[in-house]
């Protein structure tokens, strides 16, 4: 197996009022074609900011340090145009909140299709619709051939995030990112969405870069984890390591903290700002 | 202004007892067999947007279909079920946020369904609400002093002991730096505004606390804090909550009885343990199969590698567990 | 849809009967006796008996409301016999002041105020959405704050003011339009038009101000959107990702508001019609308050009412096509 994506050494910082602020200081890891990684962490640790560097979609007043290579080519030193054209094709990613994620003026058709369309000059509107319609069918949308014309109002939550998974997928990238893709969808269609990407991991072969703050979400999902907090990684080990024996306090204490649903255990453990070594104040 | 009617004074004693650090927790009135609350039959139906209109009766959606309940003294009745269940509406209902289009509510053996006046303002001083978001719930302007003290100020009724005490006494028992007493909103973490919405809750010695997602939007390692905040009052004042949850690991910490909903209806009900470990109806055990979970092999693994740890160096685990209650300040 | 369609309708006219009940009522309350107005200097009781008569004006409220309402839709006879006038469907009645229909009238002015609504609206939309795009795009720049300031400026300049000032400027001092006279567009097509020039910007210019700031904020907020996040991480070209995501959601709104500004304008726009001596439905408006001419009062308060309401459903059907929320009801 050859390594898909090596981010090293990053940095992200913000420019705010009160001067410049890293949400992501001195990050690294790296995904090897095919593997999955699970970036885990609480609100402010800075774990959606990396995967929007990585898709080089900071905002503008972000600036980024350090490298992130796909197969070798360092994206961060890559102009905007040549990013834009991996973007999409090579690495897609889908987010929290599907239904706001699609435009809700256009068919979800079009929008697979335009996905498509972006990185296949040349390809007619026919073989792009044929392509939508192959996607949806692909992550189990019944009746794909016609509700492909259907617009983002008129599915669920559940089938919406499908769609964007269609979309993410129809380019056949190497690398998927999705960032809390089941924080917004209720327990029996979390579960469906998370088998689903199993399912075309195993299929297509793409690497995945699953974002949560859920642990057990990642757990079920990720071979490697990696634990933020305030913009640093704490922690980096292979699943069942890191699971069954976790070595930094704050992976600990936030293990801890997890309510189980198997079991009522008593004082649930907070976590004290000093218990997390390593971590900015 | 002081409070006249006996029935208001009674509860204006429970309020300074509950203050006061030292006093034990008043036993609530209502007789054993009867319970604090009882909702039958609960209906509530929204016109369907876009239909209807000048000429014709709109269509109606059922959001709660016959929903009864009963929710006992001093226990936690759960109320969990995905979005669109109908159990936020249902809530809603309880604490006369919102109409039912039918069906009865009975809060200490008196119906409050139609309530108004005095007897609805009672009602608003037994029953108070949490919600989901801390900071959409605090009025922004306000100090803590002022967002504490409002339910007593619009029922018109004394500050026990003077507002600054008052508020410093009831952030002590929720968690809070007593000295922020007039902080705003904004000055606090996600935990810490929650602990102000609950400290809020308090202030009227409430007998029945509707936590309606309460700790949904908090970080795991501060919803584990406010659920044991959530716990610790109820054992000192002696409460109930109806506590509405999609999260059914959260559910399982804090209740007594579960109730769980599906499309307006409650399909299953009862004590918790039996609910979570022998669930009869077909949707809850989907709803709890379809929660993720940590391998228990793993799960077993590092708790024992914990207690061998909490065996060799007893001292370093004590010290770290020594603070946490205190939460980051963001 | 049909049923949407339906709704609209019938929430039309019911609001439609709304306002000629209410400003019927208006008047009936508050103006003095017409038959004294209309009756003039050599007035007699009997002659004022008589125009009473002739009026309807001596029987009860509804019933006078009633034969309003008729001769809207059937026509009605005013007086019996030899005196007898009949008006035609849809009768608004006689003015007071000339004894002409107020349908001709209309008919008289609508051309002037459709003028100035028409050409008025095609400069404010240039000026005001682009405007609006451009300082978005190129928000913080310099353009950005010129355009803001004068869209600002453009708000809060009443609109008579403008006027005066650029009537100074480019009649008197620079000479580059001719004094505004009445001239029918037959008999001095270049005039006629030099006239409108004025007119049109200074209503042009107080629109365009609302529409560059209403355009502005509503494409800023698009850009926001999580959409369009998508469409870039597609790896959409960043012209793609503005035409097809951002500027659609951004310039749905403008649509509502020029439906009612629009339609609002053909009602006659009172200020700058009296200003520049237009002979619009504004003027006829402002004239017929000043000398308490009921029936034109009513006729162009209901006119009005008709043109914004109209509008209202006009933009309702646009919005159909334009966003399907509003298209396709519900979940499949």
């Amino acid at each position: 197996m050859s390594t898909l994506l090596e981010v090293e050494d990053l940095t992200i910082t913000f420019r705010t009022a009160h001067g410049p602020v890293d949400v992501v200081d001195g990050l690294s890891f790296t995904l090897e074609q095919g593997a999955s990684l699970g970036i885990v962490g609480e609100s402010g640790s800075g774990k959606s900011m990396t995967s929007l560097a990585v898709m080089g979609l900071l905002p503008p007043t972000a600036s980024l340090r350090g490298r992130v290579s796909l197969d070798g080519a360092d994206l961060t030193s890559l102009p905007e145009s040549k990013v834009r054209r991996l973007r999409g094709d090579r690495m897609s990613m889908i987010f929290q909140d599907p239904l706001s994620s699609l435009n809700p003026y256009y068919s979800v058709g079009m929008q697979i299709e335009e996905a498509y369309r972006a990185h296949r000059p040349g390809v007619t509107r026919r073989q792009a619709h044929k392509v939508a319609v192959e996607a949806m069918e692909r992550v189990h949308i019944a009746d794909a051939a016609r509700r492909v014309d259907h617009y983002p109002h008129q599915f669920s939550g559940g089938m919406r995030q499908r769609v964007m998974i269609a979309m993410a997928l129809s380019t056949e990238p190497d690398l998927l990112i999705a960032d809390e893709p089941t924080t917004a969808l209720d327990v029996t269609v979390q579960a469906q969405i998370l088998d689903l990407l199993q399912e075309v991991r195993r299929e297509t072969g793409t690497a995945l870069i699953l974002i949560s703050h859920d642990l057990a979400v990642v757990s079920e999902i990720a071979e490697d984890v990696v634990v933020m907090r305030h913009g640093v990684a704490v922690e980096q080990a292979p699943a069942e390591r890191l699971f069954s024996d976790p070595q930094h306090p704050y992976t600990r204490a936030l293990l801890d903290a997890v309510p189980r649903i198997d079991d009522e255990i008593g004082e649930l453990r907070g976590i004290d700002a000093a218990a997390g070594v390593g971590g900015k104040p | 202004m002081s409070a006249t009617s006996t029935g208001q004074s009674t509860r204006q004693s429970t309020g300074q007892s509950t203050v006061a650090p030292a006093s034990a927790p008043t036993a609530p009135t209502s007789q054993s067999s009867e319970p604090l609350l009882r909702a039958t039959d609960l209906v509530k139906e929204f016109a369907v947007p876009g239909t209807g209109g000048l000429l014709g009766r709109a269509d109606t959606f059922r959001a709660v279909d016959g929903v009864s309940l009963e929710v006992r003294a001093r226990e936690t009745l759960a109320l969990v079920g995905e979005s669109g269940s109908g159990k936020s509406t249902t809530a809603r209902i309880v604490a006369r946020l919102t109409d039912a289009t039918s069906g009865e509510v009975v809060f200490d053996g008196e119906p409050v369904t139609r309530a108004k006046g005095d007897r609805l303002r009672r009602f608003r001083s037994d029953v108070q609400v949490v919600f989901q978001d801390p900071y959409s719930s605090l009025n922004p302007r306000h100090t803590v002093e002022r967002i504490v003290t409002a339910p007593l100020v619009y029922q018109g009724r004394e500050v026990p002991g003077g507002t600054r005490a008052f508020t410093q006494q009831l952030m002590e028992r929720v968690g809070l730096d007593p000295d922020h007493h007039r902080r705003y909103p904004s000055q606090f973490s996600g935990g810490q505004a929650q602990r102000i919405g609950i400290a809020r809750a308090l202030a009227v010695s409430p007998r029945l606390v509707v936590c309606d997602e309460a700790v949904s939007a908090l970080d795991v390692s501060v919803q584990a804090q406010i659920i044991n905040l959530l716990r610790r009052l109820q054992r000192e004042e002696g409460f109930s909550y109806l506590f509405i949850a999609h999260d059914l690991a959260v559910v399982r910490q804090i209740a007594d009885r579960v109730a769980v909903m599906s499309k307006g209806r409650i399909v299953e009900q009862g004590e918790r343990d039996a609910v979570f470990d022998d669930p009869q109806h077909e949707y809850t055990r989907t709803l709890l199969a379809a929660v993720p979970r940590i391998r228990p092999e793993w799960e077993r693994a590092r708790r024992e590698a914990a207690e061998a740890r909490a065996a060799t160096a007893t001292p370093d685990r004590e010290a770290e567990a020594a603070g946490t209650e205190e939460e980051t300040t963001a | 849809m049909v049923r949407f369609l339906v709704t609209r309708l019938a929430g039309m006219v019911g609001v439609l009967f709304l306002v000629v009940l209410f400003t019927y009522a208006i008047f009936f309350a508050l103006s003095p006796d017409p038959a004294v107005q209309i009756c003039g200097k050599n007035c007699t009781p009997e002659l004022i008996d008589q125009i009473r008569t002739n009026l309807g004006l001596d029987r009860p409220f509804y019933e006078q409301f009633l034969g309003f309402l008729s001769g809207l839709f059937v026509g009605t006879t005013y007086g019996t016999g030899a005196n007898a006038i009949d008006c035609a469907a849809p009768c608004l009645g006689y003015s007071f002041q000339t004894g002409q229909p107020v349908l001709e009238m209309f008919e008289q002015r609508f051309g002037v105020s459709a003028t100035l609504a028409v050409g008025a609206a095609v400069l404010w939309l240039l000026m005001g959405v682009s405007g609006g795009m451009i300082a978005a795009i190129k928000k913080g720049t310099w353009f950005d704050r010129a355009a803001t300031g004068a869209a600002l400026g453009g708000v809060s300049i009443p609109n008579y003011v403008l006027a005066l000032v650029l009537q100074y400027v480019l009649v008197v001092r620079l000479g580059w339009l001719p004094f505004p006279q009445a001239v029918p567009f037959a008999a001095d097509p270049g005039q006629w038009f030099l006239n409108f020039v004025m007119p049109w910007l200074v209503l042009a210019f107080t629109y365009a101000s609302m529409y560059q700031r209403l355009t502005r904020a509503n494409v800023l907020d698009t850009l926001d959107e999580n959409f369009v996040r998508t469409a870039r991480a597609k790896g959409l070209a960043p012209r793609l990702v503005w035409r097809r995501h951002a500027l659609r959601p951004a310039l749905t709104p403008v649509v509502t508001l020029f439906g009612m500004d629009f339609a609002g304008l053909l009602g006659g726009a009172i200020i700058i019609e009296t200003v520049f001596g237009l002979n619009g439905i504004g003027k006829m408006a402002s004239d017929s308050i000043t000398k308490n001419d009921q029936p034109v009062i009513m006729g162009v308060t209901l006119v009005a009412a008709f043109l914004v309401i109209v509008g209202n459903v006009i933009v309702d059907i646009v919005y159909t096509t334009i966003d399907p929320r509003v298209r396709i009801g519900a979940r499949a």
